[in-house]
């Protein structure tokens, strides 16, 4: 047993890479099959995935709602925006998204630091005026921020060294559309390496511990102030990076796309998904730029009017939320995670289990107590019996 | 040179006296068992000896040395743990990751080593789990490490909570209501447990089981309306009148 969790644990870094690897061989194979329509589409896919990534760690594994994200990523979007205001800046979009992430990680210290000390439905009101603050914050502004209207993004000509290894990859010509899916896609990937890796060390772990129990966690050390901000810095910047990945895609930063409905669209992205799983929140991001379009086809494939065909994407989209909630309640990934640890358990049998070591105290025979949990999950059963014929 | 001496211990709460100039002292070694009737204010003193708590006069002195502002974070750092009446498992976390947070104090990685997976905090994670997995191993649920709290009946939760407590290495345990919720055998063997562990620590216990704290304890404190009425060796607070008073009516287990 042991050895089986060390050789499943210990490689972090090498399970994280690998399955980044994995994930770019798919991003190159479906970009470059799909058109530029697609490509766009795909652009924004990544940058819902970005924020939604960075959201489920706050939420999932830290116990945080956030209500402000879409804010966050304006930040992100309108510093990308200042970065690139024409043809003529000669910043590479690494150090754009850099900017971004930097800018918003110190707007989302703040706001963290007010997190730290609120819980609940207080930290959903304060991030609630984040949210409502922060497209205000453009209007008044106008000047520099371009009011209504927004900023426009201008993207820098691709380089042609970019250009002339894509080719030779793939034998095609680079579309701009396809080249900043690219870009989309890459910072992705990059985000989600990173913060796998939180998840999965000791920082996450912290994270955890203060999630489910706040005076356990802080008797085993854990400052939960601290804890709670690094969470929330982190989660804004993952939120600045989209907001960066969303100007590039767009090409524009304007208050309307950072309204209180994008916040909320990537907190149902999460709990789609499954809270505290970035596959999750990757397929809640799926959904969310598919699910609409594609109902819409089959609307007006069925005979609908264009109206009627538009309006059946958000009930469809309810309906989906509503199904997951009722019959998934722990999302996608959390329900297909816990059908394959009960499965794992029934084949577990009494027969194969290990009995538990025995050390200081041997072991008790835990069949007969009165307090042994009834609200066992699948997973329980043929522990407790091999614990019993161990005694 | 005492491991935790408490003195003059006050705590009020609004208008109500909690407790009322309390002191005890635990020896190296020592069993110490706080008792007294529901209400008597042992939690309260609990809780001041492990930082929840402020006391409103009083000094709390850890190996000679006062403690100005202790916090529940402190501690590890101060080479003591603490277990819950309520164990506080952390529930969605595995048995290993619970004695993990546990083991934290020994970790030097911090968030960049987590963030790039450096190795110094692969190595970290590596000696957390040995460190784990063996505390878990001392208590006979090691084969438990990947399951999840709530789907484990309740004496191994009960162990898997001493063991998160036991992998700071502490060498001063406090122990809350540590036999509630289990069987006579059980508690027998709890009691060898606490006794076994004066080979490393001290052990400060609040217990309501009567056998148990007679049978372990080196020394009792008898609370009562948040006053220390009697004080001794498990035998003299046995036969203390003011000790048989305040329990008469009462129901001694």
């Amino acid at each position: 047993m042991r050895a089986r969790i060390s050789s499943l644990r210990d490689h972090v870094l090498a399970r994280h890479l690998a399955a980044a690897l994995l994930g770019l061989v798919v991003v190159v194979m479906v970009l470059e099959s799909v058109s530029d329509y697609r490509n766009t589409q795909l652009a924004s896919m990544a940058y819902l995935g970005i924020a939604a990534g960075g959201l489920t760690v706050l939420t999932g594994l830290n116990g945080q709602l956030s209500l402000g994200h879409g804010a966050l990523m304006a930040i992100g979007a309108y510093t990308s925006a200042l970065l690139l205001p024409d043809n003529e800046s000669s910043l590479p979009l690494s150090v754009v998204v850099l900017v971004a992430v930097v800018v918003t990680l110190a707007v989302g210290a703040a706001v963290g630091l007010a997190a730290a000390r609120l819980h609940g439905p207080y930290l959903a009101g304060a991030t609630l005026a984040l949210a409502v603050a922060v497209p205000g914050i453009a209007l008044y502004f106008k000047e520099t921020l371009g009011g209504e209207q927004g900023l426009r993004v201008v993207m820098p000509d691709i380089p042609v060294w970019v250009l002339d290894a894509v080719f030779f990859v793939t034998g095609q010509d680079l579309t701009r559309s396809r080249f900043t899916a690219y870009v989309a896609w890459l910072t992705l990937i990059v985000v989600f390496v990173l913060l796998a890796n939180l998840g999965a060390g000791r920082t996450g772990r912290r994270w955890r511990a203060v999630r489910d129990d706040e005076v356990a966690a802080e008797l085993a050390g854990i400052d939960l102030g601290r804890a709670r901000v690094s969470a929330f810095m982190v989660s804004a910047a993952a939120a600045g990076a989209a907001g960066a990945i969303l100007a590039f895609t767009v090409k524009l930063a304007a208050p309307s796309a950072f309204t209180l409905t994008l916040s909320l669209t990537l907190l149902a992205a999460i709990v789609l998904g499954g809270l505290g799983s970035l596959a999750g929140a990757l397929i809640g991001a799926a959904l969310l730029t598919f699910l609409p379009s594609v109902v819409t086809d089959i609307g007006t494939d069925a005979g609908l009017s264009d109206i009627q065909a538009a309006e059946l994407a958000p009930l469809v989209y309810g309906l989906v939320m509503v199904a997951v909630i009722l019959l998934a309640p722990a999302g996608i990934v959390g329900s297909l995670r816990g059908a394959l640890l009960r499965a794992r358990a029934r084949r577990r049998t009494p027969a194969s289990a290990e009995p538990p070591a025995t050390g200081t105290t041997s072991g008790t025979g835990t069949t007969t107590d009165p307090h042994a949990d009834t609200t066992e999950t699948a997973g329980t059963t043929p522990a407790t019996t091999s614990k019993g014929t161990a005694s | 040179m005492t491991e935790l001496e408490l003195s003059g211990i006050t705590v009020t709460f609004g208008g109500l006296t909690a407790l009322q100039d309390v002191g005890l002292t635990v020896g190296p070694r020592q069993v110490h068992g706080v008792i007294g009737p529901n209400g008597a204010g042992k939690t309260t003193l609990f809780n001041v000896a492990c930082g929840f708590v402020q006391p409103d006069r009083g000094d709390v002195v850890r190996r000679g040395e006062r403690i100005e502002r202790l916090r529940p974070t402190d501690l590890p750092r101060l080479g003591m743990a603490r277990t819950l009446q309520g164990l506080g498992l952390f529930d969605r976390m595995t048995v290993l990751d619970n004695v993990m947070v546990g083991a934290d104090r020994h970790a030097r990685s911090g968030f960049l080593g987590s963030l790039l997976a450096l190795p110094r905090a692969g190595a970290d994670e590596r000696a957390l789990r040995d460190r784990a997995l063996h505390a878990l191993d001392d208590l006979g649920v090691a084969s438990y490490a990947d399951r999840y709290p709530p789907s484990l009946p309740y004496p191994i939760r009960k162990r898997v909570a001493l063991a998160r407590a036991l992998v700071s290495e502490p060498d001063l345990l406090l122990l809350d209501e540590p036999a509630s919720g289990l069987s006579s055998a059980e508690m027998e063997e709890l009691g060898d447990l606490v006794r076994a562990l004066t080979e490393q620590m001290s052990v400060l216990l609040v217990e309501h089981h009567m056998d148990l704290v007679m049978r372990v304890c080196d020394e009792i404190t008898v609370l009562d309306f948040g006053r220390a009425i009697a004080h001794g060796t498990p035998d003299e607070v046995r036969n203390d009148p003011a000790v048989l008073a305040a329990y008469l009516g009462e129901d001694v287990h």
